[in-house]
C-alpha cells in the first residue's frame, strides 16, 4: 500500500497496544460515557400527532395550519355504530345514542359533538323557524316518532352519509376535538375517554359492533404502532443477530462482546436522542433496530480477523493488534460512508426521517468508537479459546470468479439488459399514501376505520375553503349559486361520498322560511334575504353547534368538506387538479384554491420529500464517491464504483414496481440510506483489487481473483447480515416502516449482485482496454498481509 | 380620646356592616356579594347604546359589526329586562331587529324582524347558549345578569388592577346553558364584575371576559365600555364597545312589543 497507509499502520499498532495496556480503564470510561448518553433515554417520548411528517415549511402544512386558524382548528374522534341485524332506528339504541351524544361533550377538548340526534333540525312552525334536536330528550321514540326522524335524517343531505348511512344501517356519532398540541398526553387523554365511553356502550349493546376512527384515533394510532415496533421488533432482532453470531463467530466472549458494543450503541444513540428532546414516532424507533444490524459488522469485523489470527496459532494480544491494523480503515471507511448516507436523511421534508437519519448517525458512529475501543479492550480481558484449524471455504468464490473472468462479456451483457428493464420499470411505480394503509391489520385504528369507510364514510376528506367577492360575500346569491355547483360537481364523482356546503343551510332555510314547501328548497334568490336567514338560523343555534366552522368571520368564504371513498392519493390528486381547473373557470373569486386537509397533506408527502431527497441523495451520493476515491487513492476506480453504487437501487424499485407497485413515504428515504451500506461491499472489493494489482503487479484478471477469494466470502455474508436485519424491518405493524425494511433489503441484495456480476466485468473490460492501471507506478511500500 | 375611639369603632363596625360576618357560609357570602351588585343597579329605568363588536380569529383576520340597542329594565319576580336590538352593520342585515323578553328561569321570548322578508319571526330561543351574530359572546353571556339565574359560592379575594375583587363561583340554574360554571370578579368598591371565567361542559376554561372602561351615569349605574371576550379554546376572541349611553329616555312597554318592530326602519 501506499506510504500513507505505513503511516497509518504504525500509528494503529501502537494505539492498539495502549489500548491493550489500559484496557480495564477503557472498558469503564467506555460503559461511564455510555451510561451518561444512555440516561437521556427517560426523556423520550412517543410523538402523539401526524403533524410531526409535515416540516413547518411543508406548504400543504402552512395551507392547513392557515385554514384552521381561520375556521377552527379541528381533530375528530367518530364513534361508528352499526347493529348487526336490522337498522339503527330502534328506541333504545337512539335513546342511548342520545346519551352517548351527550356524554362525548365530556371528552377531554372536545369543542362539537355532530350526531343524528342532535341535528339542528329546522322546521316551518307556523310562521315561526323552529330549531330543535332531530332527537330531543322529550322525544317518545314511539312508532311514529321514528318514522318522523327516519324520514328526516335521511331526506337530509347535510347529514345522509355523513352521520347515517343511506340504508339507515349505521350511524355515527362525530366529535370535534380542539387540541392544544401543548402537551403529547392530550391525544391519548381524548382517546381514552372516549374508548370508555365506547366500552360503555358496547356493554349495553353486545348486538351492535361500534368501531372508533377519526383523526385523533389516527393520532393515537400512531403511537400504539411505535410502542408496539419497539416492543418486538428489537428483541427480534437481538435473536437475530446472536444467531448470526453464534454461527459466525463461534465465540462466546466474541458474542458477549459484540452483544454489549451493539447494545451500547443503540443504547447511547437512543439516549442521545432523549437528550436532543428527539420525539419517538414509528419512522424514528426503527432506529435501535436498524443500528443493531448496522453496529455488528464493524465488531465482526474486527472479531473475525482476530479468531482466525488465534487459529492459525498467533496468541491473543498479537491477534487483537494485527486485527485493528488490518481492520481500522475498511472500518472507520465504512461507518463515515453509512454516517453520511444516514445524515443525508436531513434532507427529507418530513421530520420522523431526520430523526431516523440522526439517530441511526449517532448510532453509527458510536458503534464505530466502541468497536475500535471498548470492544479490543474487551476482548483483551475476557478469555478467548480457539481450536486451531485451517480456514478455508473460499471454493465456492473461486468458482464464482473462474465464471465472471471467463464469461465477462456475456455476463455483462445479462446483467446491462437486467439493469435496462428494471430502471424501464422505475416510473410504472404510483406513489401512494393512504395514511389508514400505514397500519397493519393489528392496529385496532386500521380495523375500525376500514369497517368505517365500508359501512359509512371514511377519514379521507379533502376540504375548500372559497372565498366570496368581499366580506359578507357569502350572502351574495351568485357566489351561493356557483359554491352550489361546484358541490353538485364533486358529488357527481363516484369516489366523492358526500359534501357539507352552507348552500344547502341556505336552502334548507328557504324551505323553512315557505312553510316547509318542498318547492322552495333552492337558495335565496336576494343578498340581504340571504343575510338574514343566516341571521337568524345562528341565533337559534346552541352552544357549539354554530356555523363558525363554515363561515369564516367576515363572511367572506366558506369551507366546504368533500368525504372520500377509499381512494389512492393518486385519485385524490387528480381531483384536487380537476376543481382547481373547475374552481378557476366557474368561481373566479375562488381561483386558484386547492384541496388541503390532512389526507391532502399525505398525497404531496411522498413527491415532496422525494424531492428533498434527491438533493440529499446526491448529495450523499457525491460525498460518498469522493471518500471512496480518496480512500482508493484512485480516481478511475472511484469512477467505475459510481455504477454498482448506484444501480442496485434502481434495479430494487424495478423489482418492486413488478411484485408491489404501490410505495408510499418509504422511497424516498431507501435510496440515500442504502446507498452509505451497499458501497461498503464494493469498498472492501476495489481495496483488495486495488491492493492486489499495486502491490503484486497482478493483471486485472488476476486481481479480480484475488479479490473474491480473499472478500467474497465475507462480503456475502455480512450482505446476508444486514438483509437479515432489514427483513427483521418488514413486520413492522407500521407499512413505511415494511416497505423501508424489504427495499433496503432488496438494494442490499441487488447491491451484491452488482458486486459481484458488475463490478468485476466493469473492471476487466475497461482495465482490458486501458492496459494496466495509470496510477498502479505508485511505489508500492509492503506486501498486503493477506 | 373615648368619644374618639367610639367614633372610630362606629365607623369600622359601619364599613363593615356590608360585609357579611364569618359565620357566613361560601355559598351566602357569593350571593349577597351578586345582590349587591344587584342592589347598585336598580332603578335605570331605560336606556339606549351604541355598540361596535369586533370578531377576530386566530389567523388575524376581524370583521366589525354595528348595533344600537335599547333597554328597559323590568322590575317583576321571575322576569328579566327587555331589549330591542337595531343592527345597522353588515349592510346585508341593515334593519334587521332583534326583540326579547327575557325570564329569569325560563326560556326567553324572542322575536327577529327580517326587513328583506318583512316579517317578523319568533326564535325558539331554547337554544341561548350559541354565539351572538357569530361572536365569542353566547346570547346567554348578554342578558341581564339576574341574581336568581345563578347558585353562588365565595371563594376568596384577590387583588384586580387597582381594586380589590370578591371572587365567587357561579352555577347556571336555567336550563340550556352551555357552561358548567363561571368565575367572577367583582370589585369592593363599586361591586361591578371586572372579570369572568367561563367553564365548559367538561369542566375545562372556555373563554374570559374582561370588563374595562367603566363609567358612571346618574351618578350611580357603572356601565363598562368595553368587554373583551377570548376564546381558549379556539383562538377567537370578540370585543365589544359602548358608545353613547342615555338614559331615562321614557321608553316604555309599549316600544317593545312584537308589533313595534315591523314599525322601526
Amino acid at each position: 500500500m501506499s506510504q500513507g497507509t505505513g503511516w497509518l499502520d504504525r500509528h494503529v499498532t501502537g494505539y492498539a497496544e495502549w489500548l491493550i495496556r489500559w484496557r480495564w480503564a477503557v472498558v469503564a470510561v467506555s460503559l461511564v460515557i455510555a451510561l451518561a448518553a444512555a440516561a437521556g433515554g427517560q426523556f423520550l417520548g412517543f410523538s402523539t400527532n401526524y403533524r410531526v411528517f409535515f416540516s413547518p415549511q411543508n406548504p400543504q402544512l402552512q395551507a392547513f395550519e392557515s385554514l384552521q386558524r381561520i375556521y377552527v382548528r379541528e381533530d375528530n374522534i367518530s364513534i361508528v355504530i352499526r347493529p348487526h341485524q336490522g337498522n339503527v332506528f330502534q328506541p333504545g339504541l337512539l335513546r342511548d345514542v342520545r346519551a352517548l351524544t351527550e356524554d362525548a361533550w365530556k371528552v377531554p377538548y372536545a369543542t362539537r359533538v355532530d350526531s343524528l340526534t342532535n341535528f339542528q333540525n329546522s322546521t316551518a312552525e307556523g310562521d315561526d323557524l323552529a330549531v330543535r334536536d332531530l332527537v330531543p330528550a322529550d322525544s317518545p321514540l314511539d312508532a311514529a316518532d321514528l318514522v318522523r326522524i327516519r324520514e328526516a335524517a335521511l331526506a337530509e343531505p347535510l347529514i345522509r352519509d355523513r352521520l347515517i348511512a343511506p340504508d339507515a344501517r349505521t350511524l355515527s356519532v362525530n366529535i370535534t376535538v380542539t387540541l392544544p398540541l401543548k402537551s403529547e398526553t392530550e391525544v391519548p387523554e381524548s382517546m381514552a375517554y372516549a374508548r370508555r365511553l365506547v366500552d360503555g356502550f358496547r356493554q349495553a349493546h353486545p348486538e351492535v359492533r361500534v368501531a372508533l376512527t377519526g383523526s385523533v384515533a389516527l393520532n393515537h394510532a400512531f403511537s400504539e404502532s411505535a410502542e408496539h415496533d419497539i416492543a418486538t421488533l428489537v428483541p427480534l432482532m437481538y435473536g437475530v443477530l446472536l444467531l448470526v453470531m453464534g454461527v459466525l463467530l463461534r465465540s462466546i466472549a466474541g458474542t458477549v462482546a459484540t452483544l454489549l458494543v451493539i447494545g451500547l450503541s443503540a443504547a447511547s444513540a437512543m439516549g442521545l436522542a432523549g437528550w436532543l428532546g428527539i420525539l419517538l414516532t414509528p419512522p424514528s424507533v426503527t432506529a435501535p433496530t436498524i443500528i443493531l444490524t448496522l453496529a455488528i459488522a464493524d465488531s465482526i469485523h474486527i472479531l473475525i480477523t482476530m479468531l482466525q489470527n488465534m487459529r492459525r496459532g498467533a496468541d491473543k494480544r498479537t491477534a487483537l493488534v494485527e486485527s485493528l491494523r488490518i481492520n481500522f480503515e475498511p472500518v472507520f471507511l465504512t461507518s463515515l460512508t453509512t454516517f453520511i448516507g444516514f445524515l443525508s436523511l436531513n434532507f427529507s421534508d418530513a421530520p420522523p426521517f431526520r430523526d431516523l437519519g440522526n439517530i441511526t448517525a449517532i448510532g453509527v458512529a458510536a458503534a464505530w468508537i466502541y468497536s475500535i475501543g471498548f470492544l479490543p479492550a474487551l476482548m483483551a480481558i475476557l478469555p478467548v479459546r480457539v481450536k486451531q484449524r485451517p480456514i478455508g471455504y473460499a471454493g465456492a468464490m473461486d468458482r464464482l470468479a473462474d465464471f465472471v473472468v471467463g464469461r465477462r462479456r456475456a455476463v455483462l451483457a445479462v446483467m446491462v439488459a437486467v439493469v435496462a428493464v428494471l430502471v424501464a420499470l422505475v416510473p410504472r411505480i404510483e406513489l401512494n399514501d393512504q395514511f389508514v394503509n400505514y397500519f397493519d391489520r393489528s392496529i385496532p385504528f386500521r380495523q375500525d376505520t376500514d369497517f368505517a369507510m365500508e359501512h359509512l364514510s371514511g377519514i379521507y376528506q379533502a376540504q375548500w375553503s372559497l372565498p366570496a367577492p368581499g366580506p359578507g360575500g357569502i350572502s351574495d346569491p351568485d357566489y351561493l349559486a356557483r359554491v352550489e355547483d361546484f358541490a353538485d360537481w364533486l358529488r357527481a364523482h363516484d369516489i366523492v361520498v358526500h359534501v357539507q356546503t352552507i348552500t344547502d343551510i341556505f336552502s334548507r332555510l328557504n324551505k323553512n322560511m315557505h312553510g316547509d314547501d318542498p318547492a322552495w328548497y333552492r337558495l335565496p334568490q336576494e343578498r340581504d334575504l340571504a343575510a338574514q336567514y343566516l341571521l337568524l338560523f345562528e341565533m337559534s343555534l346552541p352552544y357549539g353547534l354554530d356555523l363558525n366552522n363554515q363561515i369564516n368571520v367576515d363572511k367572506s368564504a366558506t369551507r366546504i368538506v368533500a368525504t372520500l371513498e377509499n381512494i389512492t392519493t393518486n385519485e385524490l390528486r387528480s381531483l384536487d387538479d380537476a376543481a382547481a381547473v373547475w374552481l378557476s373557470e366557474n368561481l373566479p373569486s375562488a381561483a386558484g384554491t386547492t384541496a388541503s386537509g390532512p389526507f391532502v397533506m399525505f398525497a404531496y408527502i411522498a413527491k415532496r420529500n422525494i424531492e428533498g431527497m434527491l438533493t440529499g441523495t446526491f448529495a450523499a451520493f457525491v460525498l460518498i464517491s469522493l471518500t471512496l476515491m480518496a480512500a482508493l487513492r484512485s480516481v478511475r476506480l472511484g469512477l467505475i464504483s459510481l455504477v454498482p453504487n448506484l444501480v442496485p437501487a434502481f434495479m430494487a424499485f424495478g423489482v418492486w414496481s413488478v411484485l408491489v407497485g404501490q410505495i408510499g413515504l418509504a422511497s424516498s428515504v431507501v435510496t440515500a440510506t442504502s446507498l452509505g451500506i451497499i458501497v461498503d461491499a464494493t469498498v472492501h472489493f476495489l481495496s483488495k483489487y486495488q491492493r492486489a494489482r499495486r502491490t503484486s503487479g497482478a493483471s486485472a484478471e488476476q486481481a479480480v481473483r484475488y479479490a473474491f477469494s480473499t472478500v467474497g466470502t465475507a462480503l456475502w455474508v455480512t450482505t446476508a447480515v444486514l438483509i437479515a436485519g432489514f427483513a427483521v424491518l418488514s413486520l413492522s405493524t407500521f407499512e413505511i416502516n415494511a416497505s423501508l425494511g424489504q427495499l433496503t433489503a432488496l438494494t442490499l441484495f441487488m447491491g451484491i449482485v452488482a458486486d459481484f456480476l458488475l463490478l468485476p466485468t466493469l473492471l476487466l473490460l475497461l482495465a482490458g482496454r486501458g492496459g494496466r492501471d495509470s496510477e498502479s507506478t505508485l511505489p508500492t511500500v509492503q506486501q498486503a498481509a493477506e | 380620646m373615648n368619644n374618639l375611639t367610639t367614633a372610630a369603632i362606629a365607623g369600622i363596625i359601619l364599613c363593615f356592616s356590608a360585609i357579611p360576618t364569618a359565620a357566613e357560609t361560601p355559598e351566602e357570602k357569593g350571593r349577597w356579594i351578586a345582590e349587591q351588585t344587584d342592589r347598585r343597579d336598580l332603578g335605570w329605568g331605560d336606556s339606549e347604546v351604541h355598540l361596535t363588536m369586533t370578531l377576530r380569529n386566530r389567523e388575524g383576520q376581524s370583521s366589525i359589526r354595528k348595533l344600537s340597542i335599547a333597554s328597559l329594565e323590568v322590575d317583576e319576580p321571575k322576569l328579566g329586562d327587555r331589549s330591542l336590538t337595531l343592527f345597522d352593520e353588515p349592510r346585508d342585515i341593515e334593519g334587521t331587529a332583534f326583540l326579547s323578553h327575557t325570564r329569569i328561569l325560563d326560556p326567553d321570548d324572542q322575536w327577529l324582524y327580517l326587513p328583506a322578508l318583512k316579517r317578523v319571526k319568533r326564535i325558539s330561543s331554547q337554544n341561548k347558549s350559541g354565539p351572538f351574530v357569530g361572536s365569542e359572546f353566547a346570547y346567554e353571556d348578554l342578558v341581564s345578569q339576574e341574581v336568581e339565574r345563578y347558585t353562588y359560592k365565595y371563594l376568596r379575594d384577590e387583588p384586580c388592577g387597582d381594586r380589590t375583587c370578591f371572587v365567587s363561583e357561579r352555577f347556571p340554574v336555567y336550563e340550556h346553558s352551555g357552561y358548567t360554571r363561571q368565575v367572577t370578579w367583582v370589585d369592593h368598591t363599586d361591586f361591578q364584575p371586572r372579570k369572568v371565567e367561563y367553564y365548559d361542559r367538561k369542566g375545562d376554561l372556555l373563554k374570559v371576559l374582561e370588563l374595562v372602561e367603566y363609567r358612571q351615569y346618574l351618578g350611580k349605574y357603572w356601565r363598562a365600555h368595553r368587554l373583551e371576550m377570548v376564546n381558549h379554546q379556539t383562538g377567537k376572541s370578540t370585543t365589544l364597545a359602548f358608545s353613547d349611553y342615555s338614559f331615562k329616555l321614557g321608553l316604555n312597554d309599549g316600544d317593545f312589543r312584537k308589533s313595534r318592530l315591523e314599525r322601526l326602519r
